[in-house]
């Protein structure tokens, strides 16, 4: 028997006003998992995770995090719930070990703040006032303040936003090591390759509805989207020979480099033809179809 | 920055009391903002020792009613205290708290915003008390007269705090930026110490400014304090004005408040 989820999204919807942010949305997320949710700007996944944290009140739909309902019983979700948010700050003159310590007293098995410091490589930083720190520091103290209570359960939204690629790298790691602890994340991005990385399964919201849903691999591979082979042949070539291939639709040149579109069976073709033709293919590349494809094509087609 | 497992959870967990933690480190952050411990705590107590080393302060003048300039201007620096930290430093504050997310943040937590309001009021309810204290003592060392119904004086004192806590949460309440909590600060802050009589004193006053006076918060806390000093209970009408501000500004604070 499968484990009960850990969240539950039934049919959200939440309006401001005229304005409807989430229109219909629906996931569930399992115990250890990495759950994502992509999107565009302004699709409803900021206002998605605070309906589930409930810092807002669904106009529809049903949520439960923990089996429990985030608004009617908040003392049950908060204290298994870590929550980041995205522009939340802390009071200019706190001190970075200060805000730890007070964090860690509104829970009842905190975690270590030393301990956390130090994993979030904000040691150093302990006197730092938070208005000195980078902002790659208070992001990484955002994170902190996040898993100081030992949730089971933790919202991140856009965590890595703001941070330069090696923080990024870290973080990621980091979020890894939390996950392998048995912490259930839901992770709210637009960084393709960070959903790509961490993420078990990948909700994409467009105009406040899901319109895709599966792990990052199966969203990629079930998209038609044609290769792309640059090289710089060894000897001179006719474009005739490329372009008379059934797998290849179009050979173009940019300088002495050679690009040949086609489907997904078009570099075997390509290598066969040039492997006749006794030429050989220097500085090869073929980009493959990425989740960043996959994106721009689900959300591109509900546009049209 | 290394990545290890998490930390394991505190084997023993001791848990304090969230809300003096709060409060405590609410407090620390106070002092460290210069500008309000210089303007709620120093200046007033600069302010009653030069008044009280000036030669003729300290005797009573029949202009100001028998009382002396030192015993005139005592309650209206104790008034000034309160104002000051409740009506400037405390919305600039939480409403600095809203914008930044602080009060989002912590609504994600076991420890309701709320409790940093509280923990935000007990500074501001402390400030005023200990400074308006040492106002007194050192007035009292130079030679006014100490309040003899001293019941009274502290009943007062409270009204008071509770009057400044309304207006400065319903400042609060309303003010969307720091910006506009700051701005609405000074435009309460001038007029209430106008008809606290710091530049015309009470006795000094027209009927016409003095009635208004009567009905303004800190009129009415003036007249409270200075019987309480001659030795009478404080009129009930002022103790009722500002109960009045108390209940009618907190109410509607209690309404308006938005926590982002």
């Amino acid at each position: 028997m499968a484990s009960m989820p850990v969240i539950e999204v039934e049919q959200l919807h939440k309006r401001y006003g005229d304005r409807t942010a989430v229109a219909d949305v629906s996931f569930s997320v399992n115990e250890g998992e990495i759950f994502g949710i992509l999107g565009p700007n302004g699709a409803g996944k900021t206002t998605t995770v605070e309906c589930v944290s409930g810092l807002r009140k669904a106009d529809g739909g049903r949520l439960r995090v923990l089996g429990l309902d985030p608004v009617k019983d908040r003392a049950g979700v908060v204290a298994e719930l870590g929550v980041q948010l995205q522009h939340s700050a802390l009071p200019p003159n706190l001190r970075v070990g200060e805000a730890l310590r007070l964090f860690s007293s509104f829970y009842e098995r905190p975690a270590d703040w030393r301990e956390l410091l130090d994993v979030l490589g904000l040691g150093p930083q302990v006197g730092t006032r938070f208005s000195k720190l980078s902002g790659g520091q208070q992001q990484r103290l955002s994170i902190a303040l996040a898993l100081i209570g030992n949730p089971r359960v933790a919202i991140l939204d856009e965590l890595t936003t703001g941070l330069d690629p090696a923080a990024r790298r870290d973080t990621w790691e980091l979020i890894e090591s939390v996950r392998d602890r048995g912490v259930t994340i839901l992770l709210v991005t637009h960084f393709m390759a960070e959903a790509e990385r961490l993420c078990d399964r990948v909700a994409v919201i467009d105009s406040g509805r899901v319109v895709a849903l599966d792990t990052p691999g199966e969203l990629t591979a079930r998209l038609d989207v044609q290769q792309r082979i640059r090289f710089v042949p060894s000897a001179p070539i006719d474009d005739g020979l490329l372009s008379d291939l059934p797998e290849v639709e179009s050979v173009s040149r940019r300088g002495e480099e050679v690009l040949v579109v086609g489907g997904g069976d078009a570099l075997a073709a390509v290598a066969a033809q040039l492997a006749r033709q006794g030429v050989i293919a220097h500085r090869l590349r073929v980009d493959q179809p990425s989740l960043d494809d996959a994106f721009l094509a689900i959300t591109q087609h509900q546009e049209s | 920055m290394t990545t290890a497992v998490l930390p394991t959870p505190a084997p023993a967990p001791h848990r304090r009391s969230a809300f003096w933690l709060l409060a405590r480190t609410e407090g620390r952050l106070f002092l460290r903002s210069a500008g309000s411990v210089l303007w709620t705590a120093l200046l007033p107590v600069v302010a009653v020792v030069v008044l009280g080393i000036v030669p003729g302060t300290r005797h009573a003048s029949r202009s100001f009613g028998g009382l002396s300039p030192l015993e005139v201007y005592e309650p209206i620096l104790m008034m000034y205290v309160f104002l000051m930290s409740a009506v400037n430093f405390l919305p600039a504050v939480l409403t600095g708290y809203r914008e930044k997310g602080v009060l989002r943040r912590l609504s994600t937590t076991p420890v309701p915003p709320g409790r940093l309001l509280g923990a935000q009021g007990l500074i501001y309810l402390g400030v005023g008390i200990v400074i308006d204290a040492v106002i007194l003592v050192i007035a009292t060392a130079f030679g006014a007269r100490a309040p003899h119904q001293f019941a009274g004086f502290v009943l007062s004192l409270l009204l008071v705090a509770a009057a400044t806590m309304g207006i400065g949460m319903l400042i609060t309440a309303v003010a969307p930026t720091e910006k506009i909590a700051n701005a609405l600060g000074l435009a309460t802050f001038f007029p209430l110490m106008f008809f606290a009589g710091l530049w015309i004193p009470r006795p000094s006053m027209n009927s016409v400014l003095r009635t208004i006076s009567d009905y303004s918060p800190l009129g009415a806390g003036v007249r409270a304090i200075q019987a309480s000093t001659t030795g009478h209970w404080p009129p009930a009408a002022a103790l009722l004005v500002l109960a009045g501000y108390a209940i009618v500004c907190g109410a509607a604070a209690a309404r308006l408040f938005r926590w982002e």
